[in-house]
This record gives C-alpha cells, structure tokens and sequence, in this order.
C-alpha cells in the first residue's frame, strides 16, 4: 500500500463511517475489498496478467467458499447478490480498458471485458464439472484436492525455477519474449495471506470448526482490504462476528476515529519515516558485496533488523487502524519482539498471526501424530521434529529458496536449543527469585542475545543465496575481506 | 500489542468534541510550527548539521548523483551540507598547506574511486611548501560545466581558508547559457545575485529560474523536499562509511567518440566566426581571479582528448571544433595574460588512450600524470624554489 492508498482508505472510512446506512456497510466493505484486490496488484510484464491474478484471487474465494458450505447449506439470495455484485465489479473494472490510464484502477489495460465474462463462465463452468465428478466418486477428497491445488500455487509463485517456466509459458501465450521471465513476473498481491486464510478454512471445514458462512462473509474475511497486502492473517470465526455486527453497530464513534486514527498514523511513521531511512543503509546483497569492515557489516545489520520490524508492524498497524475505522477489529501481529528474553518468547510475539496459524495448523497435529506413533519416540525428538518442521514451513512461506529455508532451520534449532536450555536452567532461575538485580542481568542478557541471534538470522533472509550469506557471517566475524 | 492499551478505553471514552480538539489542536501546531518555520528560517542553520565527522567519516568530494540508491551520494544543493560533509571541514593543521581544486566532472572525478582522483594524485606526491608545510589538496570538483558554479564554490570554499586555489577549466564551462543552469547554482539565489553584482556580471539572473522562495516556500512544507535530501544525505552517510562508494561504475565504460560528424558547430555557433564579448564567459574567470584576492590561484586550461579518428581535422573531439576551441585557447592566454593571471595551459598534455567516457575525463593513469604535470606550478606557487 503507498500512502495514496492509505490517504483513500482512509478518506472511504470517514464517509462510510459518517454517511453510509448501517445496512450497507458490510455490502460496502465486501465491494472496497474485492475493488482493492485488482488497485492494490501491481502491474506485471505478461500481458493482462495484472488483471488475471486479481480475477483468480476471486474465483479461488469464491470456489473455497463453495467447497467449505456445510453439507445441506444451498445458496441463498444473499450468496446470489454477493456473486452479482462481485461479478458487477470485475466487468465494471474491465470496461474500463476504454478510459486514459490515470482514470483505471487497474495496474494496466484490462482485457475486453466481453472476453472476461465468457473465460468466467467457461472456468466456472469446468470447475462446476470438476467438482460434481470428484463429489460423486469421492466425497472427502474434494477438500484435500483444494487444500494440495493452493500448496501447489503457492510453490509455483514462490519457487524460482517453477515461476520462471510459468512466466515463460504465459509469455509465449501473450506472444512476448519468453527469455525475459522471471520470478517477478508471477507477483500475486497478497496471495501468500490469502492462501492461509482458504487453507485455514479449509481445514477447519475438514474438522467441522468452521461456522456456517455466505458468501459475502466469506468473501469480506478472505479479501478485506487493510489485511490484504501484508496481514495479519485473522480467524474467519473472529472475522465474522465483527462482520456480522457492522449493520448493528452506530457510525464513526469518536473512539473509532482516535484509536484508529493514531494507529494509522503511527504505522505511518513506522514505515514512511522510520523504516523507509533505515532502509537507505540497511543490508542488501548490493552493499553487503561492497562492505569488508566487521563493524560497518554489524551496523547494516542491526539497521535491517529494525527495519524489517518498522516496516512489518508499521503495516500491521495501518492496517489494524484502517480496520478499526472499519468497525473490524483485527488481530495484534507484533508486541516488542525485540525485548523478548529468548527465543521461544520472540516467536510468541513475531508475526504472531502467522506462527500461531503454524502452531495450530502443524506443529500442534505433528506433535500429536509423532506421540501417537509406536514405539513412541521420545519427547525432545518430538519437539525437535515438531518445531524444525513448523519453522521450516515459516521459512517457505517467504520464498521457496535455500537461504529461506535455512533461516528456517535456524529459528528452529533455535527454539529447540532454547528448550534444552530453559529445561536444564529452570531450578536455577527460580533460585533468582530473590535476588532481583541477578535476576535483572539474566533478563538483559536473555535480550540481548536473543535479539542477535534473531540479527544473525536476517543475513539469511536477507542475502539471495547461501555463498553470500556466509561471506557475510564470516566478515562479521573478523574472518575473510 | 500490549503497548497500544492505553488507546483501548471503553467505547465511550473519547467524545466528538475531545476529536475537535485534537484537530484543532494539530491544525493550530501545525500552522504555527510552519510559520514559526518560515520567519525563523533556521534552514541555513539545519544544514550545517552533520553526521559526517561524527557518525560517518567526512567525504573527500562532494556528493552527486541520480541513483543514491546504488551510489550512497545524491545531489545536494545545500552549501552548508555540502562542506559540512566534506574532509575540507576539518580544522586547518599548522603545518598544512591548503591546496583546493575547483572544476568540474574531471577534477571531482567521474568513474574514478575516491582514491583515484586528482587531489590524492597530488597528495601522493607529499609535496612540501617553501615554508616547510605539507602541501594537501582538497577535491572540491562538482561534476557540472558551468565556471559560475565554480565561483561560487570558490567563494564558499575561502572560509576553510586555502592558501592556494587551483581551477580547472575547459571551453565547456565558459558558454554562457551553461552559467546558471546547475542546479547547485539556481538553489542559491542570495549567493548568486550578490556575486553577480560584487563582480559586476552581466547574467540574465532575472530569467534564470533562481530558487527565491516566498513565505510558502520557507515554511517546512515548502522545504520538504531539501529536507527530505538533507536527511537522507546523512543516513546515505552511513553506508558510504561501510562500502566507501559513492557514485555507480559501470561494467563497461562506453568510451568517448573517436570518429566525428564533419560539423563545426558549438551551442549557438552554427559556423566559425569570433567569439563577440559575452559570448564566452571570461568575466566569471576574472571574477573567481577578484574573488580570490591575496589567495594565489592557478587557472589550468584542463587535458582533453584529441581525436585522430574520421574528421578529426574538423573537430578536436565530441565537444569541439577545431576553430572554437584553438581561438578560445588564444583568447585564454590573451585574458591571463592582461589581467596577470597564474596559467598552465595542459590541453594536449596527456596521451588520449588516457580519457574514458568524455573528453575530459581522465583514467587513474591520467590522473597521476596530470598531478605529475600540474607539480611545478604548484611548487612554484608555494613558495618553493627549485
């Protein structure tokens, strides 16, 4: 989101706080969410790709939703209005292709829109099929499908070598040059959240925690519009109810407007002023190439390393302001994860949205499967498998490279030696109940190193392959140019 | 975030006349900080404060660029940020001679690292003044053609009290039209305009597009933009001080024209015929020459690259023809000699395999050859007999 997008937002907010029926306020902020998945891509090389991706965003929601009804629950007429009004929109923004550019809304020139109508119907049609065949030869499948169908996207968008072949073979669709494809090509706006959010109900559909959801519900929880680019990644349940409440609820209250507006405008000083100068210095593979001195390398390090945490929590609070504008409440992603004393507590306050969606979604079954194996392995191996595994998974989620997945190892091996660790010390730190300036060094030193193992960690997440990555370590170190 | 609890009283805690405040109240601080901004004008003063020397070591030439990203330097307007940042800063030692170079993208030196350019050519030849001190040169080039730009660097660059100013000039920078088209000089209208009439220059200052902000423009809204810079200069501070970079080297250097299109023309000569007075802008030489007072200077009539490619009879290089810059020459040793200026005419003093991407611009080699070439004088001007 630039600022112009959040100056908009928030400028909507005022007059559907202050103007907008209190009925139309969710019907509002499902037409701002699926409006803002095709404002906010941004453009792309391969031709009206910019506008596909935006368009298959809504057709996934659309089909997820439809997999993820209760058995037994038809489709309403709300689900009628809420698939018109999305459909109404998507044709809306494509005929716009006649307008000068600065009138779209869209990234680039959108596709005819009559060519837009019939490729949905046809998708939809051939999903429709797809789905009445594997319904009828096998029920329980259908979910799974959908579940490994998102994985398998989510790989494609985030693994080089598979993004690259897919921008080449839509290149060569689009009659464009397929030897400049690249990684870039394939940017999804805010599919990696997205996917989460479907994978989440999905799998909750699979236990029966879901809430029986329409469409337009469904639709707003999945694409609302603050949490779209960078999270927090909510619960549909928690989501729904603020959702449900919105044509109850009285307009702007005065609170709204002073809780969220500071929240806005504190983001905006995270990311805008503080984030944005440090990322003139911060680490990068250009300067990290040019830089030999030890010292030097440490102060671009420490400089990443809060940057990246402004930048993230800057969002987070754009967007949890924006929400609270909204009558949304969304959940906390951040709280001072730098001043956690080790590492397990700084996963408890890092992107929490996203490691608790990790925890629950894999850590927790995986633990729950590997002691219910027999022989049963020992607890430590269970909780190194556990956590190597579920810190892997985090690690991947950002990219589908070596460096990430070893930043995963790291914060996994991490957690698990912290485990080893807390275990042996517990007795001893109890016995600094009583001495409190001890106690006060134990919890400095706890902080300060668990902040520079998290440091040490960003080179990793930093640097594009693992040969700069160590470079880097050694001169931070003394060793090597 | 626990931090934000504070903010999450009861729905009922704030009021929509406690909003009306606040508003009010930022407007209120907002209109009067502005204001108080602009009648304060401390911008002159804000820009003398500097990371550099403290945080970040000081730069040995001045900033310039257009990707700050990828070179750590951007282009700055501000004087006082300027100096600020530059190793002429430090205090003057007692046995230094200050020696300061003035020109353009040759003596700042363009594709050269900083340690390749002119000033530690010179430096590295540990000359020594008549007095005995230790002769050290300061790198204070701006990569523009224009000699107005250069005298107003002069004229600031005299508080760091030099004791010998050398000035590298070309044909290039004496076209009037290129006098007040920097950037750095259309930013400081004040210095400009007092210049031009303490010399009595006839520039059309009127017409130039001189930064003279109103009250708007002295507030910090107004100056956003120069702050903006000015911030970003001295975080760009700190990665110069990890890297040591501060301008983009290309791979490949695509190197100056050898073969020429058999054109005569140069700006507004269409065909050759004698330079009519305020044609060519010698009353700015002369004016760095007043300016200087006691101060000695040495006017060098810089290197270029002499072509022996296709029409090379024609024109010397991409720059110039032939006629334009043979009767610049004449009229060059015509003014030093009248006004009994200090001249070193180097213009064919170094082997044109030497240049890289223009005329002017100099390997390292050339650069080392041009200190060696520009040593006698300096000596010569130092006070020390040999």
């Amino acid at each position: 989101m630039t600022l112009a997008h959040i100056a908009a937002f928030t400028g909507l907010a005022l007059v559907y706080g202050l103007l907008l029926p209190a009925r139309l306020r969710g019907w509002a902020v499902l037409a701002i969410s699926v409006i803002a998945v095709y404002w906010l891509q941004p453009a792309l090389p391969v031709r009206y790709l910019d506008f596909a991706l935006p368009t298959a965003t809504l057709l996934l929601t659309t089909c997820v939703w439809w997999l993820t009804r209760p058995a037994g629950r038809g489709v309403t007429r709300d689900d009628g209005w809420t698939l018109a009004l999305i459909g109404a929109i998507v044709l809306a923004l494509a005929l716009t292709r006649n307008l000068r550019a600065d009138l779209r809304l869209t990234a680039s020139r959108p596709p005819d829109a009559l060519v837009v109508a019939v490729v949905l119907a046809l998708i939809m049609a051939a999903l429709l099929v797809v789905w009445q065949a594997l319904h009828r030869l096998w029920p329980g499948a259908v979910l799974i499908v959908m579940m490994i169908a998102l994985v398998v996207l989510f790989v494609v968008q985030k693994a080089e070598p598979l993004a690259v072949a897919t921008s080449a073979l839509l290149r060569a669709q689009t009659g464009q040059q397929t030897n400049l494809a690249a990684l870039t090509d394939l940017q999804w706006l805010g599919f990696s959240y997205l996917a989460f959010r479907l994978l989440h109900t999905l799998r909750d559909r699979q236990t029966g925690r879901l809430p029986a959801l329409s469409l337009r519900e469904y639709t707003a929880y999945a694409l609302f519009f603050p949490a779209l680019t960078a999270g927090p990644i909510d619960r549909a349940e928690r989501f729904v109810a603020d959702y449900q409440a919105l044509s109850q609820a009285r307009g702007l209250l005065p609170s709204r407007l002073v809780i969220g507006g500071t929240r806005i405008s504190i983001g905006l000083l995270k990311k805008f002023v503080l984030a944005d100068s440090l990322a003139l210095f911060a680490l990068n593979p250009t300067n990290a190439a040019q830089t030999s001195d030890a010292g030097a390398l440490w102060v671009l390090l420490y400089a990443y390393a809060w940057r990246l945490f402004l930048d993230f929590s800057g969002y987070t609070d754009i967007a949890i302001g924006l929400g609270i504008l909204f009558g949304v409440r969304l959940p906390e992603n951040f709280d001072r994860p730098y001043l956690r004393q080790n590492i397990t507590a700084f996963w408890q306050s890092w992107h929490m949205t996203l490691s608790n969606w990790v925890r629950f979604y894999v850590f927790s079954p995986l633990s729950r499967a590997l002691l219910q194996r027999r022989p049963r392995p020992s607890p430590l191996l269970v909780v190194f498998s556990a956590q190597v595994v579920t810190m892997l998974i985090i690690g991947l989620w950002h990219g589908v490279t070596l460096n990430f997945a070893i930043w995963g190892l790291w914060h996994g091996l991490g957690l698990f030696a912290h485990k080893v660790w807390s275990d042996h010390t517990r007795v001893q730190y109890m016995r600094l109940a009583g001495r409190p300036r001890l106690r006060m060094l134990w919890h400095v030193a706890g902080v300060v190193m668990t902040f520079h193992f998290v440091a040490l960690g960003w080179v990793w997440f930093a640097l594009p392959d693992t040969q700069a990555a160590l470079a880097v370590f050694a001169r931070l170190f003394g060793i090597g140019r | 975030m626990s931090g934000w609890r504070w903010l999450e009283g009861a729905e009922g805690s704030y009021s929509w006349s406690f909003v009306g405040r606040v508003l009010a109240k930022a407007l209120a601080l907002f209109l009067l900080t502005n204001l108080a901004f602009a009648a304060i004008d401390p911008w002159p003063l804000l820009g003398r404060i500097s990371l550099y020397g403290h945080l970040a070591p000081l730069r040995p030439r001045f900033p310039y660029g257009e990707q700050p990203d990828r070179s750590y330097s951007l282009s700055l307007s501000d004087m006082n940020a300027l100096f600020g940042s530059h190793v002429i800063a430090r205090p003057k030692a007692g046995d230094e001679y200050r020696v300061i170079l003035i020109g353009d993208s040759s003596v700042w030196g363009f594709l050269l690292r900083p340690d390749e350019t002119l000033a530690v050519a010179l430096n590295d030849l540990a000359m020594t003044s008549g007095d005995g001190r230790q002769i050290r040169a300061y790198n204070l080039g701006y990569p523009e053609m224009s000699l107005f730009k250069d005298l107003l660097l002069l004229d600031r660059a005299l508080a760091h009290d030099p004791d010998l100013i050398v000035w590298l000039v070309t044909l290039e920078s004496f076209a009037p039209q290129r006098q007040l088209a920097p950037a750095l000089v259309r930013d400081n209208a004040d210095a400009v305009r007092r210049l031009a009439a303490q010399h009595a220059l006839d520039l059309d200052l009127d017409n130039a597009g001189l930064a003279e902000p109103d009250l708007l423009g002295r507030t910090i809204v107004g100056r956003r933009r120069a702050l903006a810079d000015w911030l970003r200069y001295q975080l760009y501070g700190l990665a110069w001080a990890a890297t040591g970079i501060d301008q983009i080297y290309p791979d490949e250097i695509a190197l100056r024209a050898s073969d020429l299109q058999a054109d005569e023309s140069w700006h507004d000569f269409d065909r050759p015929r004698d330079f009519a007075a305020g044609e060519i802008s010698f009353p700015v030489l002369a004016a760095g020459n007043e300016r200087a007072g006691a101060t000695p200077l040495l006017v060098v009539n810089e290197p270029m690259f002499i072509s022996d490619g296709a029409n090379s009879d024609v024109r010397y290089n991409f720059w110039y023809p032939r006629w334009a810059y043979d009767r610049y020459r004449e009229l060059l040793h015509a003014e030093a000699a009248s006004a009994g200026w200090n001249l070193v005419d180097l213009w064919d003093a170094i082997a044109p395999q030497e240049f890289t991407d223009s005329p002017v611009h100099l390997t390292p080699e050339g650069t080392r050859q041009l200190a060696e070439l520009l040593q006698p004088a300096i000596r010569q001007l130092a006070g020390e007999a040999f």
